[in-house]
Parts: structure tokens; sequence; C-alpha cells
């Protein structure tokens, strides 16, 4: 990463420095930087393939410019390359950014600052982790470039589609690295994940008990679980899969004709990867979103100076999210022929989990009741993810009931809800966490006006592009649909799709203004104080220039919990958690 | 050329801002403003966006109502559906409060308190009351639509289906549908994927496609010994044919094996459709999905139904419709209006072409229809259905323009 800071010395060499480090702070800007250009590829794709849905059929030199004659012929998208998008598209987004780049980055800045550690339990555990992340990150992007296209399924990879380069021309070698791509994926945040889970449980300073953890802290440490106990069950699905592909098994395949032939390998189920992909593929929209929480938490009470509303309540609902994410996979599969009771026990589950979550929304909210808000860019990133939550948030209500799901499942009203509460929540509290963490990370300040740039204009064309597809889908378009135009039921809706692509692409070209100013701020940024935002935890005691062991002397010692704004009876509006209680006063987050 | 020029541009551009922001840096330094916080100004700007925000996202989502309200699926055409879409409308009732209400305290707030350096935010760190209260309220509201949910879900996928259901399989491959009714037997014959040919698309197992199947098999065996003399001992092209005749044979005792099954005489009298199919008003449509290739899912959205298509097993889906086409039309205003049946799971290049028309008419309409459908036992011919799809650009490009 060539985000030098010329201007300090240590005795390593550049190599150590940037590329092989092993200190905790440089990782997180690795993890950053890498999902930030992954998430730029993602990005253009959307764009390339909301061009086609936009406008049908139409021709656009970009896309040819894009993809060359093969894919774009006379620059109309070919189908294939549409689909090939999409599911490059939807791993990128889920994998790549929102899990590697967003826990990556958070959860290795954060946890070892907010705790008060010198670096993570295992620096080369961490080291190994980033550099399995960014091996994957590269093997994915090579597959865009193989003959036969990447990987086509759609960011599920279904077998027996995914299993059979007979089925589609995607299935070929582009998804064997896409396999290849995830299992090292998989490594990588096995190796991330059991250090920070590590990590937070011994290493913290004294005085911090779990209960004066910040919230960052505790969304960042039970997302590690759920990844630790997740994920391996996605590596054993990726397995059977390359088993199918390539040495003859049949763990998914089953009655099958195709291509003119009978395929001899009889016996499996496509439903066993249903259930396998699932049971990671749901705790995930968590290891998603509960970082993005966590985040938000911070970022609410420091902005409206006051006490995160309801703490304990807060911790409770991200352990309650956690275990019921675990048994609710089902909601995925209602339609796949399974026994009709266990459809009702998975609805049964899910709604139970719109209960914390909405905990957790009500407890924003009344945060900022009687707060003193200070709209620094990051706060406005933070107030809108607790908006998208929301509004992503109710129509999983629908979703999650079987009976509806039936005339629901695999529409746009899927991608409307998923983008809206997964998507969005977890990439607006992305942006929050850069903007207040950017100080931290590179000791200087963004641009604040560029900031209200690119919230207002981020915000809006968000909305812009989700919120139609609900109509979408209450209309019956299915999702992974190259172009509607073949049923005439749909043809009342080509000016949505027309406003979604506009306001897509409008998006895509206002992350630029993001792009640039941090960039920009990292080389010529105004110079960070210790503590800009008036903060009480632990990485704003810290020096602004990065340091081994991140504290120059001995460790800090933690007296009370991290939610100290505008306390009665203080002078200033934030109490930092090194400062000892007085005589006689009651520590906010204990007790009760 | 354009593209170079594009791309001049574009950094030309980043160039440019770049050297605005220095200026404009310089001069607020210059103006003594370094704070990282934002000024009053902004805050006092920002607050008040948040309010606009908000009229702002209640009038698009007002606006989309009343735009695009009237095109979305009409009233449903099933039994189940309408009670489906009750229960549909009463959660977006519930949910579009939540939505509203949270909203306006949600930006009002943020409105309402921005940053005054003479108040002090107010210190309120818990309230056991008021967590009790939205943990308890959106229980009940839960326990409400789960009850509810659960009782239509439980009414549509565990009744007993009538004994004079209409049977149908709907049988997808990649990229088209095949449907098959059950005949005057109410019986689908029993069917294999090794007996799938082109003249019998289910592979449905009866003693003359068996014989047929078996005459194919021995045939193309024959062909391959053929070949397989004439080709160069030792090369690719044997060890190829050798692989292919062996395996042919072992097809063909698969094949042979259906011999015994007692039957054999079910799937006489099935009948076969593509293109369209054709269900009688009012009366229980018992479907029965299978797939040829790869997981499919059966959607038919006038209808409240889909059911996915999975290749090792059978799944099912039964539903009542209650409104022809015919009426359809009308209600709808639109002559051209039919009754559709897509593809809802990603299967290949052409899934967002895989469709069949379904019609629904009067029972006794239907009844002369059936009549008039040729029986399975007097040869099915593949007229390729009305997927015209292809991966084809060329093919695309002329279907799209038409
Ligand atoms: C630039 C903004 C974005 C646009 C315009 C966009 C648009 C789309 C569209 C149109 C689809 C295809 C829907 C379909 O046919 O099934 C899609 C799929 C998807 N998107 Fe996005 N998206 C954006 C950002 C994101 C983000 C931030 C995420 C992160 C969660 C995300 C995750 C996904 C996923 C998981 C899929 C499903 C892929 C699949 O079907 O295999 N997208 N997106
Ligand atoms: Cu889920
Ligand atoms: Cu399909």
């Amino acid at each position: 990463m060539a985000t030098a800071h010329t201007d300090h010395h240590h005795e390593e060499t550049f190599i150590s420095k940037y590329v092989f480090s092993q200190d905790h702070k440089m990782i997180s800007k690795q993890f950053l930087i890498t999902g930030m250009l992954m998430a730029v590829i993602g990005m253009i794709m959307s764009s390339l393939f909301r061009l086609q849905l936009g406008w049908q059929g139409e021709s656009f030199w970009i896309l040819n410019f894009f993809l060359g004659d093969k894919w774009a012929p006379d620059g109309i998208l070919d189908p294939n390359m549409y689909l090939a998008l999409v599911t490059i598209h939807g791993t990128i987004m889920v994998f790549f950014l929102l899990t590697g780049g967003l826990s990556g980055t958070f959860a290795n800045l954060l946890i070892p600052l907010q705790i008060g550690a010198r670096d993570m339990a295992s620096g080369f555990m961490n080291m190994l982790s980033y550099w399995f992340f960014l091996a994957s990150s590269v093997i994915m992007v090579v597959s865009l470039f193989v003959e036969t296209g990447p990987a086509s399924g759609g960011w599920t990879v279904y077998p027996p589609l995914s299993a059979l380069p007979q089925a589609m021309p995607g299935s070929g070698l582009g998804m064997t690295l896409w396999l290849v791509s995830m299992s090292l994926f998989i490594v990588s945040s096995l190796l991330g994940g059991l250090n920070y889970v590590v990590t937070v449980i011994n290493l913290r300073t004294k005085g911090m008990t779990m209960t004066r953890l910040p919230l960052s802290i505790w969304a960042l440490f039970v997302t590690a679980i759920l990844g630790v106990l997740s994920f391996p069950v996605l590596f054993s699905a990726a397995l059977l899969l390359i088993f199918d592909r390539s040495f003859g098994t049949a763990f998914y395949l089953s009655d099958i004709h195709i291509a003119g032939e009978v395929l001899e390998r009889t016996g499996g189920s496509p439903i066993l990867y249903e259930h396998l992909f699932w049971f990671l593929g749901h705790p995930e929209v968590y290891i998603v979103l509960l970082p993005a929480l966590g985040i938000t938490s911070e970022v609410i009470a420091t902005n409206s100076r006051k006490p995160i509303f309801g703490y304990r309540a807060m911790i409770g609902s991200i352990l309650a999210i956690a275990f019921l994410s675990f048994i609710v996979w089902g909601h995925h599969m209602f339609l796949t022929g399974m026994n009709p009771f266990l459809g009702a026990v998975f609805t049964f589950t899910t709604l139970l989990i719109a209960i914390p979550s909405a905990v957790k929304a009500f407890n924003f909210i009344t945060t900022l009741w009687k707060g003193s808000i200070r709209f620094t860019p990051a706060m406005l990133f933070s107030i809108s993810m607790v908006s998208t939550f929301i509004s992503g948030g109710v129509t999983g209500i629908i979703l999650a009931d079987s009976a509806l799901d039936i005339n629901l499942h695999d529409t746009y009203f899927v991608v409307a809800h998923f983008h809206i509460v997964m998507g969005l929540s977890a990439v607006m509290a992305m942006y929050a966490g850069v903007y207040h963490w950017f100080p931290k990370m590179y000791g200087r300040m963004m641009n604040r006006k560029l900031g209200y740039a690119h919230f207002w204009t981020t915000f809006i064309c968000a909305y812009g592009v989700f919120f139609p597809q609900h109509f979408l889908g209450l209309a019956g378009v299915p999702r992974r649909y190259y172009s509607n135009s073949e049923f005439p039921i749909f043809d009342d809706l080509v000016s949505i799709n027309e406003m979604v692509s506009i306001f897509a692409i409008a998006g895509a070209i206002a992350q630029f203004i993001f792009m640039f100013n941090f960039f920009y701020s990292i080389r010529r940024g105004p110079k960070a104080s210790a503590n800009p935002w008036g903060s009480n935890t632990l990485e704003w005691t810290t020096p602004v220039e990065h340091i081994h062991g991140n504290w120059p002397g001995p460790l800090p010692t933690v007296h009370r919990w991290a939610y100290d704004y505008s306390k009665p009876g203080k002078e200033q509006d934030f109490v930092p958690q090194i400062v000892p209680l007085e005589d006689g006063e009651q520590d906010g987050g204990a007790g009760h | 050329m354009i593209t170079i020029l594009i791309i001049l541009s574009i950094g030309l551009a980043v160039l440019s801002i770049a050297q605005l922001m220095r200026v404009f840096e310089a001069s607020s330094r210059l103006k003594g403003d370094s704070s990282p916080l934002p000024t009053d100004a902004e805050n006092k700007y920002q607050s008040k966006m948040m309010l606009v925000f908000l009229f702002g996202y209640f009038a698009f989502f007002a606006w989309l109502v009343a735009k695009y309200g009237d095109k979305l699926l009409p009233v449903s055409a099933s039994e189940h559906g309408v009670a489906l879409d009750n229960l549909l409308n009463f959660n977006f009732a519930i949910i579009t409060l939540v939505f509203v209400i949270t909203h306006v305290y949600l930006f009002y707030f943020a409105f309402k308190y921005v940053f005054n350096k003479d108040r002090k935010a107010y210190y309120y760190t818990h309230s056991n009351k008021l967590e009790l209260l939205w943990t308890t309220v959106p229980a009940v509201f839960l326990a409400i639509i789960v009850i509810w949910g659960l009782g239509e879900w439980i009414d549509i996928t565990m009744d007993e289906t009538p004994d004079d259901a209409v049977v149908i399989e709907l049988y997808p491959k990649q990229f088209d549908w095949t449907a098959r009714y059950a005949g005057s037997d109410s019986t689908l014959g029993a069917s294999n994927y090794n007996m799938i040919s082109g003249t019998n698309p289910l592979g449905v197992i009866t003693s003359a496609s068996l014989s047929e199947k078996i005459a194919e098999l021995n045939e193309e065996i024959a062909e391959f010994e053929a070949e397989l003399a004439d080709a160069p001992e030792g090369g690719l092209k044997e060890e190829e044919l050798t692989e292919k005749i062996a395996k042919w044979n072992r097809q063909l005792e698969n094949v042979m094996s259906f011999e015994s099954l007692t039957t054999l005489e079910k799937g006489k009298d099935d009948i076969l459709v593509k293109s369209e199919f054709v269900i009688p008003r009012g009366k229980d449509i018992a479907f029965k999905f299978r797939s040829r290739d790869v997981i499919h899912s059966a959607y038919m959205p006038h209808f409240r139904a889909q059911m996915n298509c999975v290749p090792g097993m059978v799944t099912e889906f039964t539903f009542k419709p209650t409104i022809t086409t015919a009426e359809m039309q009308e209600i709808t205003g639109n002559d051209a209006f039919e009754y559709v049946l897509l593809c809802n799971k990603i299967c290949g290049a052409a899934h967002y072409n895989m469709q069949m028309n379904i019609k629904v008419v009067e029972e006794e309409e239907f009844n002369v229809w059936m009549n008039e459908q040729k029986i399975f036992a007097e040869g099915f011919v593949d007229d390729g259905g009305t997927s015209t799809a292809t991966v084809n650009n060329e093919v695309e490009l002329t279907m799209i323009e038409q």
C-alpha cells in the first residue's frame, strides 16, 4: 500500500512496514484499501448491468469498452455476461467489501485500540489473514478474465448449475477460481476471527470489564464468533462442490439429463448444498450488519454528546441476534419443497429476530432525543444507517412470513429488501467509520464539505436505486433476469428500471467524491489533533503518529464505561474512560 | 481515440478539483476555521436538511405509490391468493405505520436537537420501562403476524388435495417448460431421466416408449461400435468411444430394468403440452414439479403460486383458479392479457425467457380442450415451445427490435 507518510521514520524497512506488516493499524489500512478497490470493481459492474436493465437491449460503447467484443458485441451485453456481472458483483459486495473489508478494517483498527492492547494476540496470524484476503481478492479478479467468463450462477452458486460446466459457460474455469478464491477467503476470515475473539477475551487492559467495552467491540467480538462458527460450514459446502465438480462425486447431483446426455451420478441432493450454504449465509448477513451497528453506536453516542441509550439492552440484543441468526437459515428455502412444518418453525424464529433488531433501532432513536447533535459527515452517515436499517428491516417481516414469501421469493422485492437492510446499512456505517476514524488511521482530517456532498448524493441515490425496486417485486418481476421485456406483463415498469439505473449511475459517480477526498486527505488533509471529536474511548488517548504498541508508556487503566457524555456535574461534555471515578460517582454502564 | 479523450478529461477534472481544494483549504485556514468540528452554521444547515429529507423521502414513497400502485399484480386469480393478499395488506399497514413513526422521530430528533454549546445533552442511560415497552409492543404485533401467517401457510401447504383435482406435472429444462396432464386415469405415468429422448422429453415410461428407447440405445451403441472399428488403435478417439459404449450400456441396463414396472400403462393417456397449458376455473389444480437439469422455479405470480423444481425430487403445489383469462382481460382492461408461468431460479443464459402461457377457462371448455389433445401413446411432437431465447446475441437483437 503506497500510502506513505514520509514524515516519520522507524527502523523498519519499507517492506516490513507497508507490505508484510504485523501491526494491526497497518493491517487495518491494508484491508480498507483492498476492500475499497474491490468495491470499485463491484460498483462498476453494477453500473454496467444497470445500463442493460435500464435501457434493455440498447447499445452502449462503454459496455464494449469494458467487456470487449466477446461479451458485449456492438455494445450490447451478452446474457451470460449479465449473470456473471451480477454474480461477481454480489460476491464482491457481500464478502470482499462488507465482510473482509468492513470487519477486517475495523476489527483490526479498533479492537486493540479500544480495549487497551498493544496489538492483536497474534500479529503473525493477523498478517496471514490479510494475505489470504489479498490472494483471494486477486484470484477473484483474475477469474474475470478467463475465456469462458467468471462464475455466473448467482452469488449463492447453487448446484447443479454451478457444478456442471455443461450448464453454463460460467461454470467452467471461472467457477473453479471462484471456489478457490472463496476457500482462501474463508481461511482469511477464520484466521482473523480467531484472533479477534482471543484478543478481546485475553488482552483487555486493567479495568476494561466486558460491561465497559464500547459497543463497537461487542459487535466486532460477536461477529468474529459468528464467523468462526459458520464459515467452516461454507467451507464444507464449497469442498463438496469442488468434489462434485472435479472428482466425479454426487453430493449435490441426482437424476440429471443435460446437454443431451444422461449424467450418471445420482443419489445426492442440491438441497443439501442450500442448507449448508445458508447455514453460513444467514449468519453472514449479521456478520455484515453487526459491525455496522457497532460503529453506528459509537458515532451516534459521540456526536449526540449523549450516552448510548440502553447499553445493556444493546449488548443483549447483539447476543440475541447472534444466537437466533443460527436458527433461521431455512427462510431462504421455503419453496424448496421442505416440510411445511419446518417452514413454519423457520418463520417463527425469523420473526423473533425482529424483536432485538427493533430494540436496537428504538435505542438509537432515543439516543438522539435531547442530545446535542454535531452533524459531522460520520454522524450523517450513521443517522442514514438507522434509516436504512429500519426501511429495509420492516420488509423483512413480510419475507419472513413463509406464506407471503411464496409470491415474493426471488423477486426484486427481495433485492430491494436485502440491499437496503444489509447493503446500504453496512455501506453507510462503513463510511461513517471511515470518516470518524480517519484521523486515527492517517493522522489527518478529511474534508468536511466534500463529506457533506458525498453523503447527500449517496443517501439520495441509494434510496433512489433501491426503494423503487419494491414495486418491481410487487409486480412480480423476478431477479437475475437479463431483461424483462420478454414478458408483456412487465411493460408498464420500463420507467422504474430507467429511473433506478439513472440513480445507480449517479450514485456510483458520487463515490468518486469520496475516493478523491480519501486519497487527497491522506496526503494533504489538515493534521489531526489527538481527540478531534471529544470521544471517551481509549483509541483517542494514543499519539496521533502511529507507534508500535500503541501507547508510549504503560497501558492505560480504565475506570468507567465508554459513554459518559454530558454527565451532570462534569465540566466537559465528555469524560474519557481513563478518568477515575470521583468519590461516590456511579459508573454509568455497570450497576443498576 | 474517444477513450483517451475521456480518460484525459477525467484526469484533468481530478487535478482541477485538487487545486480548488487547496485554494479552499488555504482560505479557510486564513479565516481561522481549522476546527475539525462542524461550524454552527453547518450544524444548523444539516439539521434542517434532515427535515427536508424526511419530507422528501415520504413524498418519493407517495409518488411511487401513486404512479405505480396500479401497475402491480392485478387481483389474485386463485382462491388462496386472495387470503394472501389480505395478509400482505395487513402486513403493509403495520410496517408502513412503523416506518413512518420511526422515521418521523429519527429525523425530527435530528432536526430538533442540533448542537448548542449552551445546552448540555440529557444524560439518559437507560429506562427499563421504555425498553420493556418496545420489546413487548413489537412482540405482540409479531405474534399476530405469525399466527395469521402460519394459518395461511398451513392452509396452503398442508390441506389434503381433493380426489377430483386436476393433476399436472410441470417439467422444466434449460430453457423451456413442458406440462403433462395425468389424463383419464388421473395418474401420472412413471418417468425417469434415463428415458428422455427427442420424442419423450419427460422420460415417461410406457411399454411403447420403453421399447423405443431400448431400440434407440442399441442403435447408438451399434453406431459407436462401427466407429470404434474404424478408429486408429490406441488413440484418444478409441478411448472416448469405448467409454461411451460402456456408458450407453449402463444406461441400457437401467432402462431395461423398468420393464418389470407394473405401472407401465399409466403413462399412455398422459397429455404433454408446450407453450401453453389450460386449467379449469374452480377446480383444484395439483401441480407436481421435477427438473431435467438444474434447479428452476415455477412462478405463477397471478395465482400467488411458486415452487422450486429440483432435479432428483418431486415438489408440489396446489391452488384453485378463480378467474378465467377472459375475465382477467376485462378486469385489467387489456385484451391481450395472458397468465404466465415464469422461471424464478437462476438457471442459465436464457433464464429470463423461460415462459409458458396459462389459460384459465370454464370447466366445460377445459374438457373440450382436453379431448382435442393427443395422448402420449399417440406420439408427442416437440414444437420447441415459445422459448425463442438463445444465447446468440444476434437473434436476441432482432427479437428486441421487433
Ligand atoms: C452501486 C450500488 C448497487 C447497485 C446499483 C446494485 C444493484 C444490483 C442489482 C440490480 C442486482 C441484481 C439483482 C438480480 O437480478 O438479482 C444486484 C445484486 C446483488 N447485489 Fe447489488 N447493487 C449495489 C450495491 C450493492 C451492495 C452495497 C451490496 C452489498 C450487500 C450488494 C449486494 C448484492 C448482492 C448480494 C446481489 C445478489 C447477487 C446475486 O444475485 O447473485 N449490492 N445488485
Ligand atoms: Cu437469512
Ligand atoms: Cu430459470
